[in-house]
């Protein structure tokens, strides 16, 4: 079965228990202790130690909280978004495409899994990954994600994330069920008039849609999500076309110095 | 209420508690509330997690709740929105009240009754009229007990009534009156709430009454934690009264509990004033001399609680055994007897005070170093035992007071002059035993153990039980009087396991009785007897195990609308209180949509989603004979079956120990004077004022001008203890902060993320300054309020470290059950040091592309 997770951020309340089931369960080592001010983030993005991230969004617009009781989720100008990030997972991975040694593969759910054993540590993966996912961990050298739970979905079960979550805010399974929940609940989210949410599930560029689906208030880069990812494999076909025509050129060149210098 | 029945409220009012961050695995069906079409509505001085989530957020200043949900009162009174036929069958408000009773708008903020020289009321005047023999306050009696320290009156019979609720003396109008200048001018005036922020809530919420609709109220310790805390949950039960929503699905008042198993520690209690099963602890006066004379003041002629006899003869019988006969009052005069305060605050005061009453103190599960009110007065304190006991998961402040304390960084204690021996045990953590959790809903899950404890870790069973076994050696080598009670104390628990760990089965099973001459386990409290007869360590939790092999906490297989075998709720597994309510007085459903429990006609028997609150075959129809006593005395439309007269209170004729209504008073430390009265702050509420306990002005010390609040946040647990020492929860807020509006923050010229000293007259602490819209300055008495939010979190050990933000507290007292006032004290706020000290540090986090 292809799995994948829906996070739907419109149910989020924020508690963080992914980050924390997902640390827990992976034995995630800290990735250290640091205020930052930004709102109550202080795990900052996904990355070799962190793997469920959830992105706090005051969308104060600038101006206090209105007292008038119009503030909070129904609001369009005063509210508090929280949303649960996670690997992609993508259909065209741009990490496993870049991986050298094999040590990312895609498993049998469709996840993409980075296999600890094999990682050399090349790199390669980090700046081929449009969503600034996968890290290397500078202590140990190798590169580190999220595993989609492989060892969990093995054995039947859902993510650690996914089974954490209170309010079902990340719901795990079937990967056309999942579109297909995330669809009906846009119309529903709609129907009660709210209507600035949409699905993330960038089909329509070259990562061919992802394992990680999200329902989201406001623009996908609020929450650190390009509108337009890319896998750095498209540009294959341009750097080679151009390579091979600079090639040409070259050997156009040379010959035609041979030929001039003969004349 | 039940958790789960949150689902099923058409409004869900939520005050006094951020939800959505201190219970969030509860706060699962308020989303699916929502999801079904519920309003949220919340009402915080913060926009939070939980307002985030809300349909309305109204904020108002921390400290005046009793405004804003006494001008809903009003709404409700004076609109005429009340849920009528539930008011006139199910409420005392038809009653008719003593004629000599004054109000707080007759006297200006003091209720008839007050006695100045005692600072103390007699509520005689509050009774109902020509209703009982004079009732009386005792000294030292706390509230927790069934009638709140042995004040309730006996109502041996039905006061006089006007179902037409237009007796001027009558409870409604009374109510009516009382309530008539919380309107929403006033709401604003002394809130900071306007009027259309008023409007909203009213109109979501109110809307979720009558026999269609209900709507739930969920408060935690931001009502509790005040001067006039209990007052503040008695507002709430009165317009969940008025609108019909107690005993309905969807409707009640949800008390959340701030741990694990809070609920279970009042049941079995921890409390000074109350013994298993909410029965009164006797104190040296009247009720203490025997059984009978503690019989004769506690059990009601009228309601549940005449079988008090049967609880308390059953709860001797469980302690002591064979040695309890009828002969020796059942070892009644074993049990320690009240003779003063002794409450948490009681005893920290004399300790600090050095009176030599007190040589020793355990600490279990508990971290008052950090998380008491006045910490810096609990610390010294500790410096004054001769020996101090601490079992936790890890070695936590309270242990280490001696050696790394702020005093002894700041020279003001010297280890060398404490003389505490300090004794550190580790504990075994929940997975490392068996046993059992009361949670929120009064619902008992069994936990099991999934490994030995490491080390020396023991439960706390295996130590107070192993403790007890070696002091009753002791004693039975020493038979003096005093000894006694521990002599004949049984404690003979089977002991399992590698370290002889007292069986907890067997502990429940106490609990749960059985019957003495053949030790079989009983079905439940109807089963107990007061001659002897019959043992249980608590009437409410019997029935929880009724047979050797059934244990019903340990049940996982829920069924219907509440989870019916899933765990056990006390009592007797119901799930919703009082839910005869959910029925007419005829026993019909109010509605189809809302029904819960009715009377099956043809079986002649209470049936539904739920077990009945009420005697399975008590018709609705009953009419008491004369001469019944207990339950039989109450009629078949009387859903109230705790009460004397089994109907809910809005008005309570005694034993809340500051009046028979609710009334707005200013927090002890306040920024403006009381609006409605020249009674500044709740007059039976206890100070406790002295050199190390001291207060700012009020209203409106000049030094102190900003509003004080202390909170928890969703990635700690209480004073941090097991969470600073967990990495994976400590990075997720890994330093003490406060939260500010940017406007407080331009004041006093603070920016994002910079150290800021925050100074109450107890103490100061520094803490980063989170700057965010998400607080904001409201308008009251005609000037701009600032509210200073604190996390309090962090102490002087663990991964993360921070000030202690409870040394900003005082100890003081709210009358009834003597509950600290940490919401809505006073505070200063200023710049630590040259604003170029601090950069703002998302410049720290975005330079360096954070730190990996």
């Amino acid at each position: 079965m292809i799995t994948a997770f829906l996070t739907d951020s419109t149910l989020c309340i924020g508690c963080k228990a992914c980050e924390v089931a997902c640390k827990e369960w992976n034995q995630v080592p800290s990735d250290g202790y640091h205020f930052t001010g930004f709102s109550y983030d202080n795990t900052v993005a996904l990355g070799h130690s962190t793997w469920r991230h959830v992105k706090f969004v005051e969308r104060t617009a600038g101006v206090a909280a209105p007292i008038d009781g119009t503030a909070g989720y129904r609001s369009n100008t005063f509210r508090w978004d929280f949303s649960s990030d996670v690997c992609k997972h993508c259909s065209n991975a741009g990490c496993l495409e870049a991986c050298p040694t094999g040590s990312i593969v895609r498993t049998e759910f469709g996840g993409v899994y980075v296999q600890p054993d094999i990682c050399n540590g090349c790199g390669y993966c980090v700046v081929s990954c449009p969503f600034g996912v996968i890290d290397r961990r500078p202590e140990d050298g190798r590169a580190f994600k999220c595993t989609f739970c492989y060892d969990r979905q093995k054995a039947g079960l859902a993510p650690a994330c996914a089974a954490a979550c209170p309010t079902q805010s990340i719901q795990f399974g079937e990967i056309g069920e999942l579109r297909a929940k995330a669809a009906a609940r846009i119309a529903q989210l709609r129907e009660r008039g709210i209507d600035d949410a949409s699905i993330y599930d960038p089909q329509h560029t070259s990562v061919g849609g992802t394992h990680a689906i999200f329902v989201l208030r406001g623009r996908p880069e609020d929450y650190n999500l390009p509108s337009n990812p890319e896998v750095p494999t498209v540009h294959l076909r341009d750097g080679w076309s151009s390579a091979a025509v600079a090639a040409g050129l070259m050997l156009l060149g040379t010959a035609a110095a041979f030929f001039m210098q003969r004349e | 209420m039940a958790l789960q029945d949150l689902a099923n409220a058409d409004a869900i009012l939520i005050m006094g508690s951020s939800m959505a961050e201190n219970h969030p695995v509860g706060f699962r069906w308020v989303i699916k509330a929502r999801e079904r079409g519920a309003t949220v509505i919340h009402v915080d001085p913060r926009f939070n997690r939980t307002s985030a989530m809300a349909d309305v957020w109204a904020p108002l200043r921390a400290g005046t709740d009793i405004v804003f949900l006494g001008a809903l009162v009003n709404h409700v009174l004076t609109h005429g929105l009340e849920f009528r036929q539930f008011v006139v069958a199910y409420t005392n408000a038809p009653a008719i009240i003593n004629d000599d009773f004054k109000d707080t708008e007759d006297l200006d903020g003091l209720f008839s009754g007050w006695d100045p020289e005692q600072r103390q009321y007699s509520p005689d005047s509050w009774a109902y009229k020509s209703s009982d023999p004079k009732v009386g306050h005792e000294d030292g009696h706390g509230g927790h007990a069934k009638d709140r320290g042995g004040e309730a009156s006996p109502m041996a019979h039905d006061p006089p009534r006007d179902p037409t609720l237009q007796d001027p003396r009558c409870v409604f109008q009374i109510l009516k009156r009382h309530f008539a200048r919380y309107t929403p001018a006033m709401v604003q005036e002394v809130c900071g709430v306007p009027p259309e922020a008023f409007q909203r809530v009213a109109d979501a919420y109110i809307r979720a009454s009558g026999p269609e609709r209900t709507g739930a109220i969920c408060y935690a310790v931001g009502w509790t934690q005040h001067s006039t805390g209990v007052q503040t949950i008695r507002t709430a039960a009165i317009l969940q009264l008025l609108l019909g929503n107690i005993g309905r699905p969807g409707g009640g008042i949800l008390a959340l509990r701030g741990h694990a198993s809070i609920q279970g520690s009042t049941d079995i209690p921890t409390l000074y004033d109350v013994l298993p099963g909410y029965l009164p602890m006797p104190t040296f006066a009247g009720d203490g001399t025997s059984l009978d004379s503690y019989i004769a003041k506690h059990r009601l002629p009228r309601g549940w609680w005449g079988n008090l006899d049967r609880y308390i003869v059953s709860l001797l019988k469980a302690w002591y055994g064979d040695a309890a006969t009828a002969a020796n009052d059942y070892g009644f005069d074993w049990l320690p007897r009240i003779s003063g305060d002794h409450s948490h605050f009681g005893y920290w005061l004399e300790m600090a005070d050095a009176t030599g009453t007190i040589d020793g103190l355990f600490v279990m599960g508990q971290n008052p170093a950090v998380g008491a009110p006045n910490a810096r007065l609990a610390r010294r304190a500790l410096a004054n035992l001769k020996w101090l006991v601490v079992r936790d998961l890890v070695e936590l402040e309270t242990a280490t007071f001696w050696l790394d304390s702020p005093e002894i960084a700041r020279g003001e204690m010297r280890t060398e002059d404490i003389a505490t021996e300090v004794f550190f045990f580790p504990a075994a953590a929940h997975t490392e035993k068996d046993g059992c959790f009361t949670n929120t809903q009064r619902l008992l899950q069994w936990h099991e153990r999934a490994v030995e404890p490491p080390g020396d870790a023991r439960s706390e069973a295996w130590f107070m039980y192993h403790l007890g076994r070696r002091l009753k050696a002791r004693a039975a080598a020493d038979q003096r009087p005093a000894n006694a009670g521990l002599n004949a104390l049984t404690w003979n628990y089977r002991t399992i396991g590698p370290h002889a760990e007292p069986d907890a089965n067997d502990i429940l099973q106490e609990i749960n009785g059985r019957r003495v001459a053949d030790r079989s386990l009983l079905p439940g409290f109807h089963a107990l007897e007061s001659d002897g007869s019959t043992s249980c360590g608590c009437w409410i939790y019997s029935g929880v195990y009724p047979s050797p092999d059934r244990n019903r906490a340990r049940e996982r297989k829920g069924q219907g609308r509440y989870g019916q075998g899933w765990g056990f709720a006390w009592p007797a597994d119901r799930r919703i209180l009082y839910n005869r309510a959910s029925a007419r007085p005829d026993g019909t459903p109010w509605s189809d949509r809302k029904k819960l429990v009715w009377w099956d006609r043809a079986n002649r028997e209470w049936v539904g989603h739920d077990t009945p609150d009420f005697g399975k075959r008590k018709a609705p129809d009953y009419v008491p004979p004369s001469g019944a006593t207990g339950d039989e005395a109450l009629r078949g439309d009387a859903p109230f079956i705790m009460h004397a007269d089994g109907m809910g209170w809005i008005w309570v004729p005694s034993g809340v120990k500051d009046g028979p209504l609710p009334t707005h008073y200013e927090p002890l430390e306040s920024v403006i004077p009381n609006q409605l009265y020249s009674q500044q702050s709740n007059p039976v509420a206890d100070r406790k004022e002295r050199p190390d306990n001291p207060y700012a002005g009020s209203p409106l010390d000049p030094r102190y001008p900003h509003v004080l609040m202390t909170y928890r946040l969703t990635e700690h647990h209480t004073s941090g203890a097991m969470s600073r020492t967990l990495s994976h929860l400590a990075e997720l807020q890994p330093e003490f902060f406060c939260e500010i509006s940017p406007e407080l923050a331009s004041n006093i010229g603070a920016a994002n993320g910079q150290h800021v000293t925050i100074s109450t007259p107890r103490g100061s602490v520094v803490a980063r300054a989170l700057v965010t819209a998400r607080m904001r300055p409201l308008r009251v008495h005609g000037r701009a309020v600032h509210q200073v939010g604190l996390p309090y979190h962090w102490g002087y050990r663990g991964l993360v470290r921070g000030d202690v933000a409870n040394d900003l507290l005082a100890i003081s007292e709210e009358p009834t059950v003597r509950i600290f006032e940490s919401k809505g004290l006073v505070c200063r706020i200023e710049v630590r040091g040259p604003r170029s000290e601090v950069r703002d540090p998302r410049a720290e986090v975005r330079g360096s592309e954070v730190r990996r």
